[in-house]
């Protein structure tokens, strides 16, 4: 029984449930005759539903109902809506088309849901789903953003000319062209941003029961924010107000934004259960997954640089085309515009910036946030394109960043892609990075490597990030539809033990850990006496979930708010009871003190005080001890460091190694170290993956060339090293707890620095381009080509 | 995937009557390979018939100058048999390097064989060591079992029941895994018997195959060198989103030299 | 339906179930053992990972039907009562496991590494893990864990 607070890294107290396999998952929960669903998706990237005869079907052993679009329409549903609008450049709102919870007429991508069967058991829901007669008219497809975006295109909706959502910008075009007109260097890089699927270990599952005796709804689901679930189900989709609406997100098996968003599934469980009067179940299966979860990035960019001839960046232009997929989810529209135009200024001192950006849509499944969401799209273009300049200017790449990152004593820095920077320490990480890869010795690790026949590769990023989103008043002008604040309920039992509830959701952060850690070392009460409560809405005031790396820096902070306020009536109740003046009493270390004696009243006393009121102030005071704050952050948090990895290239088969990574990032003030950690090789592992292995790929026609796990590569223990991880802390200057924010460094970072040490690596043999993933054969094959130009 | 009727003979005769009584029953094994397939509704048996409790598939043992191994064997029971490793190390490591340590502890050797995938590891080893397969009814040379894309010369009805494996002077196995799946890209097998040389390629092409060009040239000079410029070529491979047939070309020359490395 | 005697967790079940049910949804649906979870449909992710006469097997490749006659265990079937398993014990110590989703299907993965190498090297335990798949950790963790159970367990002189 042990006070922990910030910097100690007391073990999981969540951990116990699951590793006795007693953690409780959406699929785990069986409700009393409990029905199942199954969805049936389109098999085409576009086609009109020529026939949907689900008469067969419906007469099977088992069978409850079958639900279409027709449904959908006949309920009045609400079709699934975008959170955030973006306008174009000249003022006009981005094209936001439909999206119903079960297609209606057309089917945009596959795995668009077309029929939802329930049955009494999974099985029958399955086999019924079999017996369902949909007849297709396939139309043309726009399956990549080349041929969404080719001449005469055919469109993913009618509504969006030559498939373009938005045709947004950001800076300033004149400061940037002038920039170009006395630079003495110019640098050009193309690339791509891979597309990935994110793969959280838990595939979704959603558990509709609609209770008729009371009219109310109750959905287990599996959300990375239940009450923004219950927000868009009240008033976009289900119409129905939220004091008849409880969403519960259990224990949640990893998100890394894919559950984020408010999906059809969600509704429609919630429907059917109406529908036919029992609980309703459906879990996706992993190949179910791969075409109906929001993937992650899908960019195609050109950059251009503007050096002088010292090398100090002059200007930077982007122009970037983001695949949204066929439509909108929840951000699709915020990742590549705000969380993504507004960091290209990264962390150096750019002065002039000019990007502008088109949302495409294609017949997929729809692109949203995932890990890191839009800054690594950001870090990814700037770093491979700072470490090109290097190469063509013949500067060490190192070097030519520590000439343009910010200056420690240059804080707060105003970018000129709007965001104002409060802290931050780049050279410090720079540093640090370079220390733990032992950088002194890499000449000799890459003779070594040379002498064993691999070509060994040095990559370096450096990164800056935007978390903890967000101050409101900022979001909502630039086009969020909800607000961004955090919401933290204390409630300290009559003996002391304390309930937290917070509106940030854990599902792998060890929020019932760190969150507890605030507690006990604020008010000196054991670890094990404080109970963190998250994910349902019934229990917690609101809340906006998790996402942005914010829970820490914004939940965290309502928290610490809450904790003011509990420590305040505390005084003013230990001032009753020491016979003493408010003015006059300190708290610390779980005592309150009359200042200056030794005259004191522990925090349980106090607490028992207020709930068994015989001596208390009652005429000016309430009795009981429970406080809540709703707090709004005043800026972003901006995380950054610098991310440095060696591979070894394997000349005769393409193979590429990660043979060491080294990462010193500042997330700010660090509450648990242990948890710190976990966080940035769990991000560092995600990076890699899709530098190395992971691509979700389509072909032109919308076919998902590679829907399981056998044929997409996620990465494995072999794949990857053991990590060297450090931290250098700047305090954020505008939250209590100084933390910025670490569930993304890792998945923001190390992509850049990987293929840019796959280049390095190559650079003897004249290949100068790759594009993420770096597989053998990729690499092999620009190897082939190199030598062939050489020869 | 679609119900089926179980049955757990006892002896294989039980198991042969099964399967001639049944129309469409499918013998299952390890079930690591079949059972993936079930799920995906890619086949539809009416009845599966387990071999787990026929106690003759499950033996190892030397005989002479050969090695007999079980159709029972699990692919964790031959990388761990003290006789395979020592006597036919090659194929010791083969075993312990098929799928994962979860499949691994099921799949067997007899299963891997008759389900012939073209990625699959034994086919190559099979082929490179000239190996035998006993079935409950006759012996069938390697070389003349694996007839195609999944396909075998066993009879509808017939089981294997163990795989007879001549012993190597030098023998080695190099494979190239598929990333995600892990099944062979390329495989490659270098063996020398007392029948002479082999080269055998597995996950290259619809079925695993021998390679004569590269064995008459180590016949002559056993060393990575002397496959050199010795190609296959690419319009007689696989290719697909994993590897074109030009990647498998070249990688076949990459694993045997290595095998050949590895064999020293 | 046919019926089965199933032995899990020291415990026999006699249930029914169909012929072509699955031991991972006997496990889950028949026995509420919902420790065991589903992550793919393929045998690729390992999270249904339980032991079969003591050998690491994925329970969605496996019919119950042919686990009757063989000693199961589960994750629910490996700590002494209120005590966790040295691995277990491991994984919480070295923060081997985030959202928890893997991590049954890794710590009985793990167990059965142990049983064949006592003392497993890194290059062991990431090789090993090969059928297993976290998303969270990017397995620093959990190799640190298997290795720091691996000892535990030696020490204790039990697999």
């Amino acid at each position: 029984m042990t006070v922990q607070g910030v910097g100690a890294s007391p073990k999981r107290k969540e951990d116990r449930r699951f590793l006795l396999g007693k953690g409780r998952y959406t699929d785990d929960i069986v409700l009393q005759d409990q029905a199942h669903a199954v969805f049936i998706r389109a098999p085409y990237a576009h086609a009109a539903i020529a026939k949907l005869d689900a008469s067969a079907a419906r007469a099977m052993p088992g069978v409850l109902a079958v639900l279409t679009g027709d449904d959908v329409t006949a309920a009045g549903l609400g079709g699934i809506p975008c959170g955030w609008l973006v306008k174009s450049k000249d003022g006009s709102n981005m094209v936001e088309p439909p999206h119903p919870a079960l297609a209606i007429g057309v089917v945009r991508h596959v795995g668009d849901p077309v029929a939802m069967v329930i049955a009494t058991s999974r099985a029958a829901a399955k086999a019924a789903a079999g017996a369902v007669e949909v007849d297709y008219d396939v139309k043309p497809a726009a399956g990549r953003i080349a041929e969404a975006t080719a001449a005469n295109p055919p469109l993913v909706w009618d509504q969006a000319p030559g498939n373009i959502c938005f045709d947004w910008h950001i800076g300033d075009a004149a400061n940037v062209d002038a920039a170009f007109a006395k630079a003495a260097h110019t640098v050009e890089l193309e690339l791509t941003n891979s597309r990935v699927a994110p793969n959280a270990m838990e595939p979704r599952a959603a558990n509709g029961f609609y209770d008729a005796a009371s009219d109310h709804y109750t959905l287990y689901t599996t959300s990375q924010n239940p009450h923004l679930t219950r927000l868009l189900l009240a008033a976009f989709t289900l119409h129905v107000p939220e004091h008849k609406l409880r969403v519960v997100a259990p224990d949640v098996g990893g998100g890394f934004g894919s559950k984020i968003f408010h999906y059809a599934e969600e509704l429609m469980v919630l429907v059917a259960s109406k529908r036919v009067g029992k609980p309703v179940k459906w879990t996706s299966d992993r190949m179910e997954a791969f075409v109906s979860d929001a993937h992650g990035r899908d960019h195609v960019s050109k950059a251009q640089l503007a050096l002088d001839a010292n090398g100090k960046f002059l200007g930077l232009r982007v122009q970037t085309l983001a695949n949204l997929g066929a439509y909108l989810s929840t951000f699709a529209s915020a990742v590549p515009t705000y969380l993504y135009g507004t960091l290209l200024s990264g962390p150096y001192d750019l002065p002039a910036i000019y990007a502008e950006v088109k949302g495409v849509f294609t017949n997929t499944v729809a692109v949203d946030a995932y890990r890191g969401a839009g800054r690594p799209e950001a870090s990814y273009l700037l770093e491979r394109l700072v470490s090109k300049a290097a190469r063509q200017l013949r500067i060490d790449p190192i070097e030519l960043r520590r000439k343009n990152l910010i200056p420690a004593d240059k804080f707060p820095y105003q970018t000129q892609v709007a965001l104002a920077y409060d802290t931050g320490n780049f050279q410090a990480t720079l540093d640090m990075a370079l220390e733990r890869i032992d950088y002194k010795h890499y000449a000799d690790r890459k003779a070594a490597s040379a002498k064993r026949g691999k070509l060994r590769g040095l990559g370096i990023s450096t990164y800056i990030e935007a978390c903890g989103l967000a101050p409101s008043a900022l979001a909502g002008a630039l086009g969020a539809r909800a607000g961004l604040y955090e919401a933290a309920n204390i409630r300290i039992h009559p003996t002391g033990s304390v309930s937290v509830f917070t509106g940030t959701h854990s599902h792998g952060q060890g929020h019932e850990t760190t969150f507890a850690q605030l507690i006990s070392g604020r008010l000196g009460i054991p670890i094990e006496n404080v109970e963190v409560v998250h994910g349902d809405t019934d229990r917690i005031p609101f809340g906006m979930g998790t996402y942005g790396s914010r829970s820490a820096a914004v939940g965290g902070s309502a928290i610490v708010k809450a904790l003011d306020k509990i420590v305040d009536k505390g005084k003013k109740i230990a001032a009753h009871l020491l016979e003493a003046s408010v003015a006059d009493i300190e708290f610390a270390d779980g005592l309150y003190r009359v200042a200056g004696t030794d005259r004191v009243k522990a925090f349980g006393e106090v607490a028992f005080a207020a709930y068994v009121p015989h001596n208390y102030p009652l005429e000016t005071l309430e009795p009981g001890l429970e406080e809540s704050a709703f707090y709004d952050p005043k800026n972003f948090t901006f995380p950054g460091g610098t991310h440095l990895v060696e591979v070894e290239v394997d000349p005769e088969t393409g193979v590429v190694e990660i043979v060491d990574v080294a990462s010193a990032d500042d997330v700010g003030v660090i509450i648990n170290p242990m948890i710190v950690d976990g966080q940035a090789h769990g991000g560092l592992a995600q990076g890699i993956g899709q530098a190395l292995l992971e691509e979700a790929v389509y072909d032109g026609d919308g076919q998902l060339a590679n829907d399981s796990f056998l044929t997409y590569t996620m990465p494995r223990a072999a794949d990857l090293p053991m990590f060297k991880v450090g931290n250098h802390v700047t305090a954020c200057t505008h939250n209590p707890l100084g933390v910025k924010g670490v569930g993304e460094t890792g998945a923001i970072g190390v992509p850049p620095a990987v293929i840019n040490a796959v280049l390095d690596a190559l650079a003897p043999l004249g290949v100068t381009d790759i594009s993420m993933p770096a597989t053998p054969e990729k690499v092999w094959r620009a190897i082939q080509a190199a030598a062939g130009k050489q020869a | 995937m679609k119900d089926f009727a179980f049955h757990r003979p006892k002896t294989l005769a039980e198991a042969v009557a099964l399967l001639e009584a049944r129309g469409d029953a499918k013998l299952l094994a390890g079930g690591q390979s079949l059972l993936p397939v079930l799920k995906l509704e890619l086949a539809e048996p009416s009845d599966l018939i387990s071999l787990a409790d026929v106690e003759e598939l499950g033996d190892i043992r030397v005989d002479g100058d050969r090695i007999v191994i079980g159709a029972g064997c699990t692919h964790d029971t031959v990388a761990r048999s003290v006789d395979v490793q020592k006597r036919l190390p090659a194929l010791a490591s083969l075993a312990e390097h098929i799928g994962d340590a979860q499949v691994r502890n099921r799949g067997t050797l007899g299963g891997s064989v008759a389900h012939a995938d073209p990625a699959a590891d034994y086919p190559a080893a099979l082929l490179a060591l000239g190996a035998t397969i006993a079935t409950d009814r006759r012996r069938i040379a390697a070389d003349d079992f694996f007839k195609a894309f999944f396909e075998t010369a066993l009879a509808r009805d017939e089981i294997v029941t163990a795989v007879h494996f001549p012993l190597a002077k030098r023998a080695a196995y190099i494979k190239f895994a598929h990333r995600a799946s892990k099944y062979a890209l390329v495989g490659v097998f270098v063996a020398e018997t007392a029948a002479g040389i082999r080269v055998a390629v597995t996950g290259a092409a619809a079925v695993a195959f021998r390679v004569p060009a590269m064995e008459a040239a180590l016949a002559k000079q056993f060393s990575p060198d002397a496959i050199a410029g010795i190609v296959i070529p690419a319009d007689e491979l696989n290719g697909d989103a994993e590897a074109s047939a030009e990647y498998r070309s070249h990688l076949i020359g990459v694993m045997a030299k290595r095998a050949i490395q590895a064999c020293a | 339906m046919p019926k089965l005697t199933l032995r899990v967790n020291r415990e026999t079940h006699a249930i029914e179930c169909a012929a072509n049910a699955l031991l991972v949804e006997v496990l889950r649906d028949t026995l509420h053992l919902t420790g065991t979870h589903v992550g793919c449909d393929t045998s690729q992710c390992g999270a249904c990972t339980v032991h079969v006469d003591g050998r690491s097997v994925k329970a969605c490749t496996m019919l119950a039907a042919e686990a009757e006659g063989s000693a199961i265990t589960t994750i629910e079937g490996i700590a002494n009562g209120d005590t966790l398993h040295p691995m277990q014990a491991a994984f919480q110590e070295h923060h081997g496991l985030q959202c928890g989703f893997c991590t049954p299907g890794m710590v009985m993965s793990a167990i059965d590494l142990c049983a064949r190498k006592p003392a497993p090297t890194e290059r062991d335990v990431r090789t090993w893990l090969e059928g297993n798949l976290c998303r969270c950790t990017g397995y620093h963790n959990i190799v640190k864990s298997v290795i720091a159970g691996a000892e535990v367990m030696q020490k204790a002189g039990k697999p």
